[in-house]
């Protein structure tokens, strides 16, 4: 084991330098940029710096900064890194069997930033990530918004919002998933039933702490579960609701405007059927591209038509892996499969991007190419759409976190032994030169 | 129950395809893989009889008059998926669509495909939208020894009218999945095997039990002959490789415990999944057995944790027969679309023609039914499949797909 400390060494020491390079500018020139926000430019650069983006324009249009660091990229396709609206990498959890809501359980308690599928999703050129809780439950818990930085702990990925609080929201799901033995609900009616009493009981606890006004005499005693329904009932906390049937899709809708939460509707098999009654409602969608209907009776009537459909009605769409339903590595998939089916490619590229960011309220940070905004970006071998295509290198607030080029990332990228273990038992006596590469990789996650 | 069964009857109908009697054909392509030869530029394929009576440039095959003519960018054979469950493993995965795991033994191979397969199960319907006109169907990989597979044309008729071999291959499974102990769930009989040893100790002993049946079986002394037996019947036409051993095997070991058993019974295997194959690439070859390789996009959980997007391009390459697959899938996607498994692999190490090859012509060399289909040759049985640009780009669309002459066009896929 004497070579760990070397390997600390030298991890501390690429860090040092990694942290002096980022002080630089760094200038991405030559590719083909689609910035999202604006048209695509045949020959662009990119400037970042300190984890932001300086500048996005035409090659000669830009002034490059002195003592930049030029990456030529030319031949490449560069684009804002992917965000997934809905995901279970880094095998995280909500609540238990023990009842259908539970708004108190948090992802944030139960992930596991040294998955492999956390890389793997960073293969995929996924920058930003809702993880979320499963849909056996009404309410399953609290999601994490996460940037899918170099990790060594949860904390490195968490998204603060100004007032300090992780970036998250509400998982919430509705039919059958949610339907089962007491003590959770058998139909349809009695999950809605027990939603909305849970949704009174939250505004009365909300007013309780209003007439207290600040008198602990006065105030209700915490309750960690109705805490968070009332950041949903005040906005702060967006609801990511889980629904297929038409019929469910209204419930939500219904149940969204009784309360006034704001809500993402997420898979929507059946949206192609109420498409209008979305739109009116300022409801936006999370979409998954499944290759083939069925799976269970709800999701019978899937079609590939869903995102077309919905962007024509004048929805926000959105696109989400479900990791590990689909594989996070062929997220851009989803944009293309959606584009087999008639949606525009703005709409689908838009889907992978900046309109995921708005589903999460990050839209103001990442989803596309503006000054101001994170250096999280992406550089592709050709057009995204294309099955041939290949994400080359994944870059979060100006570090790179993944590159084609290093073996081990390499790994993770195509599969093969290792690319799904995320640890390996440290034995004293049985090591290799796998077990090196693997416990320095370690290191850097 | 009434209304619950109006509705599946109008969903049936609803996906109804608007199947045509087989006509006579002239398509058309601007690029027309035949399979047998190079690609063909601004070609001509015809059909009569559902058969194909000519291909060749636009320039040389004259269009007879009366020939409803088609046109697409690009035409290839008609895809083949080397293994799947559709037809078996229905869309609505509720349990009377649900014939593709029988947990009341370990092994069963009389279990025939052909008395299970629903021709009107809308996912044959969906693969055939995206130009797979044959499947190798049957039990999946999810038992011992599940039972038989059939090759079948996906016309979505009555069954038997859409069978090219009714009893092709006899599926074994080795690992975790072929273990019932593993399994917990409700219905499974048996609790053995429990281990991969012990699977391997019953099938060892189930291959001898029908060696020593065929001797008995073929004894002078008609008194002493053994009544028929089904299960020993089937086991014994994987032995004289009538019928071959469809051997899934995902771990390496499992892998080299298949190639054990094929040396000691002389067998002739097909193997199956090999997610662990670039571990034991020397191996495979040398046994000479081609490998159906699981899907590409398969999940990375338990025996399948060390898949990878790149084992057919490596196994092409060590010049081992290959072939893709759709495989079995217990929730969603309820069937995979072996052309889009197949796209995956062509960008990741397969390479354009060899990708292709695997879900046409090689696909019918593994099957043994390169002489009706799977090229698109003169006498061979006109299926093809249409696409509007590069079949295996996410974009593209199968505008057509065409099997023994008949034209399925569902709109574009």
């Amino acid at each position: 084991m004497s070579y760990r400390p070397l390997f600390g060494m030298a991890l501390w020491l690429g860090l040092a330098l990694g942290l002096g390079a980022q002080e630089k500018p760094q200038v991405f020139t030559g590719a083909q940029i689609i910035p999202i926000a604006g048209e695509p430019i045949a020959h662009g650069v990119l400037i970042v710096q300190g984890g932001k983006i300086l500048a996005v324009g035409a090659v000669g249009k830009v002034t490059l900064p002195a003592g930049a660091e030029i990456h030529d990229v030319t031949g490449k396709v560069l684009m804002p890194g992917l965000i997934d609206s809905h995901s279970h990498v880094g095998s995280g959890s909500g609540g238990d069997g023990s009842g259908p809501i539970q708004p108190d359980a948090r992802v944030l308690d139960s992930l596991d930033v040294r998955d492999s599928s956390i890389q793997k999703a960073r293969a995929g050129g996924i920058t930003s990530v809702n993880v979320m809780p499963g849909s056996g439950h009404l309410i399953s818990g609290q999601t994490l918004y996460l940037k899918l930085r170099a990790a060594r702990t949860i904390d490195d990925l968490l998204i603060k919002l100004p007032d300090g609080t992780n970036a998250g929201g509400l998982k919430m799901a509705n039919g059958t998933n949610s339907i089962k033995a007491a003590p959770f609900p058998g139909t349809r009616a009695k999950s809605a039933a027990l939603v909305r009493e849970q949704y009174i009981k939250a505004q009365e606890y909300r007013d309780k702490i209003a007439r207290a006004k600040g008198d602990p005499d006065k105030m209700p005693p915490r309750d960690l579960g109705l805490e968070e329904l009332v950041e949903v009932l005040d906005g702060k906390r967006i609801v990511q609701n889980h629904t297929h049937r038409h019929d469910d899709i209204l419930t939500v809708l219904r149940l969204s405007k009784e309360f006034g939460f704001k809500v993402v509707l997420h898979h929507v098999t059946e949206g192609w059927k109420v498409a209008d009654e979305i739109a009116a409602a300022h409801v936006a969608c999370s979409v998954i591209m499944i290759d083939s209907p069925g799976g269970k009776m709800e999701t019978r009537d899937l079609d590939w038509r869903t995102p077309a459909i919905l962007e024509k009605a004048g929805v926000l769409v959105g696109f989400h892996t479900d990791d590990p339903i689909c594989d996070s590595r062929r997220f851009l998939r989803s944009a293309g499969l959606a584009v087999r089916a008639g949606m525009t490619r703005k709409g689908a590229l838009e889907g992978m991007t900046i309109a995921n960011a708005k589903i999460l309220g990050l839209d103001g940070r990442t989803g596309s190419l503006e000054a101001g905004k994170d250096a999280d970006f992406i550089l592709l071998s050709a057009d995204p759409l294309s099955v041939y295509t290949h994400v080359e290198q994944t870059w979060v607030e100006g570090q790179k976190v993944f590159d084609l080029t290093n073996p081990q990332d390499h790994l993770y990228a195509v599969g093969g032994v290792g690319a799904g273990e995320s640890r390996r038992a440290q034995l004293c006596c049985f090591t290799s030169a796998w077990d090196l590469i693997m416990s320095a990789n370690e290191g850097n996650q | 129950m009434k209304n619950f069964l109006r509705s599946l009857l109008l969903l049936s109908l609803a996906t109804a395809p608007l199947a045509l009697r087989a006509e006579n054909l002239a398509i058309t392509g601007d690029t027309i893989y035949t399979m047998s030869g190079t690609a063909l530029r601004h070609g001509v394929v015809l059909v009569r009889d559902g058969k194909i009576e000519a291909i060749g440039a636009a320039d040389t095959v004259k269009i007879p008059a009366g020939y409803r003519v088609l046109q697409a960018a690009v035409v290839t054979p008609g895809l083949i998926d080397a293994h799947a469950t559709v037809g078996l493993s229905g869309l609505l995965n509720q349990p009377q669509d649900q014939d593709m795991w029988e947990k009341s033994a370990p092994i069963q191979p009389e279990l025939r495909a052909i008395d299970a397969y629903n021709a009107k199960d809308p996912l044959v319907a969906w693969v055939r939208s995206f130009g797979v006109t044959t499947v190798n169907t049957g039990h999946a990989p999810t038992a011992l020894i599940s039972g038989q597979t059939m090759i079948v044309k996906t016309l979505g008729r009555e069954t038997d009218e859409d069978v090219v071999n009714p009893a092709a291959m006899t599926s074994i499974t080795l690992g975790a999945n072929g273990l019932n102990a593993a399994d917990g769930s409700p219905g499974s009989a048996s609790k053995s095997p429990g281990t991969r040893a012990k699977a391997v100790a019953l099938l060892r002993a189930e291959l001898i039990k029908a060696q020593e049946y065929a001797h008995k079986r073929d004894g002078k002394d008609e008194a002493k002959r053994p009544g028929r037996d089904l299960r020993l019947e089937t086991i014994l036409r994987g032995l004289d490789g009538t019928q071959p051993f469809l051997v899934t095997v995902n771990r390496q070991q499992d892998i080299v415990a298949a190639l054990r058993l094929a040396k000691e019974f002389k067998l002739k295997l097909i193997l199956d999944g090999c997610a662990d194959a670039p571990l034991v690439l020397n191996e495979i070859k040398a046994s000479g057995f081609p490998v159906i390789v699981h899907p590409t996009m398969q999940r990375t959980y338990g025996d399948m944790e060390n898949l990878s997007v790149e084992t057919a391009g490596k196994l092409h390459a060590a010049g081992i027969p290959v072939a893709l697959q759709s495989s079995y899938e217990s929730y969603v996607p309820k069937t995979r679309v072996v052309l889009l498994e197949a796209a995956v692999a062509a960008a990741n190490g397969l390479g354009f023609e060899p990708a292709l090859a695997s879900i046409t012509l090689d696909a019918a060399k593994l099957l043994g039914i390169a002489d009706r289909t799977g090229s698109l040759e003169i006498g061979k049985d006109a299926d093809l499949a249409l696409y509007d640009g590069d079949p295996f780009e996410y974009t593209s669309h199968c505008t057509g797909t065409i099997i023994n002459g008949q034209v399925f066009a569902d709109g574009p896929h």
